[in-house]
């Protein structure tokens, strides 16, 4: 019992259990309170956490010993017998095979897609940079724009704005969700204007391929009604327009 | 003093000097200027036939970026290191610490060779702009003619001084060390100058102003006054400190792997933590000036803005909080190695608050690098509902990476803070309630900063960037103006438990400070190409249309290689310039007939040696 305490209060025991304990919990617990995480998330902090141990038992010459000790001797195999020496012996032969296999399913064909790294937030050609809502942000405006919102809007972007419209389930990227703190929150009312007059045939080339099936409501609205609507998101979601200047 | 005995003091050390072909260069250079603005200027006129030119193979745009981001490297180095090698001589003059004086001697040493060579390639950067962008040069020279002259005699300013600066050095010393002094002050003062003229021409190309009718002169400052024009020049005047202090830090670090010698490992190793606590210095403020400089081209163009954070651009800001991450990771552990090497004993003591720290940065690092739009599979993707995770998702807007910036700063703060007091006793009676209330204040410090931060989500972004987002900032600085002197002044009568002992700092020290170095080199090249492409396909934004065949925005990956060619060529050049200017530490060094004495054991560190080993390389003392 005094040996495996012994044995898990080594620095290599500790971070074993650590690199395996956050693995764990980015995989499997997390998603138990909400979505799963991409890979790609989980190795940077795995590799963060690597990271963090490495600095930490690097430090000082005899943290540096008793943590990179073992894996120098079992390496170097110096008076090793018996399970120790397979145990090397395996390591040697399994390891250069485990690169192998990761550099062949890394490089062979698949059918899997590909992950994407898709930009969110285009920017607005030239002539919509600096548009100003020429409404007043009264009350009938407002509800004028919730009015459209809930004809042309809701089906995809929700009718409480969080982007759980009846169709979303159909859209992969779903529809935007106004009450994110990172969406319309983030961003001046001429941008809206711009996405919603021009849709997703409107997003500029740099960047693509976009995948946005948001229609090109200029073909429909007037540049009036699309203000309005504008502000109706606003109110809806319970957000901010981001501006430059103080409100008086 | 007087000013002729100074005079003919440097006159006699300029007739003494062996290789003052090398500082040559530069004036040569600066000559060979003024007559390319002659061209430029003529430019102007013949330019419409000509828009272009191009080097069939590379491209003209490869060239001129590679060029450019090699003048603006040494540049940046060259202004930065005569800011602390004079405030060093300043530190030795008053303490009257010969080190200091020898250290800002040293410093100077590698300016001179690095100043030629920044004049070189700025020329080579003029010659190349008049000959493959003749059209956007006509542009620019119409405009910013006067700044040209100015700049040109700036240069030479400059060049006169330096040679006074470093020539001077020995004879300048005793009762004319005052005006060596100045000659240093007038060393910065033109060379601030040098720098923000050239900024005035870059930021006007990506934040124009209207040009109204006016003399030359009167249009010339118009254009220089644009919006971004003084968010830069406080930025890189900082960032340039960062880099000559990470530089030096480095040539420290190769030098103290190197050495042979007791007193050349102390020496080597005290420059290194120098050089580590001057990139430091300069990094802690850094950030804010960069959310200032993003804040003004938002307020300027919402466009670039987007393009910059969130459109195609966005990605780089990933790779920028890795590599910053990186930094400051390497100059806390840089500090962390120095608690357990060079004050033997304490180490122990301190394991538990750097484990936490490290525990805040890592933390912190995880937030700032979590982007908003992750990458994900088709099926991650369908599972998070989006390529925003509902949960994470919020650690990729600015609110998340403002707080978190912020306690990394204060880490790092704390950890200097924390190296100094280590292996000291404080013996003043109100010590205890001082550093009570120090740890008070830091604990409200870090709390109100995430409070701020996660009020952020809940408030119009105008508000939170107005006003929570300059509340953490002020927060961050009232801790590091207020910690500063109250640490100095605990520490004067606090008597040493421990000795700090010099030259015995582990092979991966050094290695840690040319990581630091690499790291904020690639860091600068890989926002110089963010600036310069968040013009997009604009040579002049919104005014002069880019209409060559390298009107586009390289692929990311693209950019990425030359980002890395650009790293690795100028560490290539500064280690040139390095073993320039130590040649003539080899030509003094003992001859093979009287060879250097060896101490017992003392094989360089890189080979394994240890000042303590007792003769047999010591690897164990020394890992």
């Amino acid at each position: 019992m005094r040996n495996l305490l012994a044995i898990l209060k080594h620095s290599l025991s500790i971070s074993a259990i650590v690199l395996v304990g956050i693995f764990v919990f980015l995989k499997w617990v997390l998603p138990l309170f909400t979505a799963p995480l991409p890979m790609s998330l989980i190795g940077l902090y795995v590799a963060l956490t690597f990271s963090a141990l490495m600095i930490f038992y690097t430090m000082s010459g005899a943290s540096l010993e008793e943590f990179m000790g073992p894996i120098h001797r079992f390496l170097v195999g110096e008076g090793q017998e018996g399970v120790a020496k397979i145990a090397r012996l395996l390591l040697l032969i399994l390891f250069p095979l485990l690169v192998g296999w990761q550099t062949y399913t890394s490089l062979a064909p698949s059918d899997f897609p590909p992950a994407e790294s898709r930009t969110i937030h285009p920017a607005p050609p030239g002539e919509f940079v600096g548009l100003a809502n020429p409404l007043q942000p009264t009350e009938a405006n407002i509800q004028i724009g919730k009015g459209i919102y809930a004809s042309r809007c809701s089906p995809c972007h929700g009718s409480n704005f969080d982007g759980k419209g009846t169709a979303a389930p159909g859209f992969n990227p779903p529809p935007a969700n106004f009450r994110d703190s990172g969406t319309i929150a983030q961003l001046q009312e001429s941008f809206l204007f711009w996405r919603i007059k021009k849709g997703g045939v409107g997003l500029p080339i740099e960047g693509k391929p976009w995948k946005s099936a948001m229609p090109r409501w200029e073909v429909e609205l007037t540049d009036k009604q699309v203000w309005q609507v504008i502000m109706g998101e606003y109110d809806g979601a319970g957000q901010s327009p981001r501006t430059w200047e103080e409100e008086e | 003093m007087t000013l002729q005995s100074a005079i003919r003091t440097v006159g006699s050390s300029i007739r003494n000097i062996r290789a003052s072909s090398l500082l040559g260069w530069g004036v040569l250079v600066a000559f060979l200027v003024l007559p390319c603005l002659v061209l430029a200027q003529g430019a102007a006129t013949q330019a419409m036939s000509v828009e272009y030119r191009d080097i069939p193979g590379i491209g003209s745009r490869n060239v001129i970026w590679f060029i450019a981001q090699q003048h603006l490297l040494l540049a940046g180095f060259v202004l930065g290191v005569p800011l602390f090698a004079w405030v060093c001589e300043i530190v030795g003059w008053k303490t009257k610490e010969p080190r200091y004086d020898k250290l800002a001697k040293e410093f100077t040493k590698l300016l001179t060779s690095a100043y030629a060579t920044t004049a070189l390639f700025g020329g080579i950067l003029l010659f190349l702009l008049i000959g493959l962008y003749p059209k956007l040069m006509a542009y620019l020279t119409d405009i910013f003619y006067p700044t040209f002259v100015a700049y040109s005699i700036l240069f030479l300013l400059e060049t006169a001084v330096l040679y006074l600066y470093w020539y001077g050095w020995d004879s300048m010393q005793g009762n004319k060390k005052g005006f060596h002094l100045f000659l240093g002050f007038l060393l910065n003062l033109f060379a601030f100058f040098i720098m923000i003229i050239p900024n005035s021409w870059a930021t006007f190309q990506a934040s124009p102003v209207v040009v109204a009718d006016g003399t030359a002169l009167e249009r010339a400052w118009a254009a220089m006054w644009n919006p971004t024009w003084w968010p830069v020049n406080i930025h890189r005047f900082i960032a340039n400190v960062v880099l000559g202090g990470f530089i030096c830090g480095a040539y420290a670090g190769v030098r103290y792997l190197l050495a042979v010698s007791r007193e050349e490992r102390e020496h080597y190793d005290w420059m290194g933590y120098v050089g580590n606590f001057i990139g430091v210095f300069g990094m802690l403020p850094l950030p804010f000036a960069g959310y200032w400089l993003m804040r003004e081209i938002y307020q300027y163009n919402q466009q670039m803005g987007i393009t910059l954070m969130g459109g195609f651009l966005a990605w780089l800001f990933i790779l920028q909080a890795m590599l910053i991450g990186v930094l400051f990771l390497g100059a806390n552990y840089y500090f962390w190695m120095g608690i357990s090497y060079r004050i033997p004993g304490v180490a122990q003591s301190y394991k538990k608050p750097i484990l936490a720290m490290l525990i805040v940065l890592m933390v912190s690092l995880a937030v700032w690098m979590t982007p908003h739009t992750l990458v994900a599979s088709l099926q991650e993707a369908q599972q998070m509902g989006g390529a925003h995770h509902p949960l994470l998702g919020v650690f990729g807007v600015m609110s998340a990476k403002m707080t978190v910036a912020n306690l990394m700063i204060l880490v790092t703060f704390m950890s200097f803070i924390m190296y100094w007091r280590a292996g000291k006793q404080e013996t003043a009676p109100w010590a205890k309630i001082a550093k009570a209330i120090m740890g008070g204040v830091l604990a409200v410090a870090a709390i109100t900063i995430v409070v701020l931060g996660v009020w952020g989500y809940f408030v119009p972004a105008l508000f939170r960037i107005n006003t929570l987002s300059v509340a953490q900032v002020l927060i961050v600085l009232f801790i590091l103006v207020t910690f500063t002197p109250l640490t100095a002044v605990l520490l004067k009568s606090a008597k040493t438990t421990t000795e700090m002992v010099w030259g015995q700092m582990p092979v991966r020290s050094g290695y840690t400070l040319v990581s630091n170095a690499v790291m904020v080199i690639l860091l600068m090249s890989l926002m110089g190409y963010a600036r310069s492409s968040s013009r997009v396909h604009w040579h002049v934004y919104g005014v002069l249309r880019d209409t060559s065949e390298y009107a586009y925005s390289p692929a990311l990956g693209y950019a990425a290689a030359l980002m890395s060619l650009n790293t690795f060529f100028f560490c290539l050049l500064v280690a040139f310039i390095f073993w320039v200017a130590t040649m003539g530490d080899k030509s003094q060094a003992p001859s093979k007939e009287s060879p250097q004495k060896v101490e017992p054991g003392l094989t360089p560190v890189m080979a394994g040696g240890s000042p303590s080993s007792g003769g047999k390389g010591g690897v164990q003392d020394n890992r």
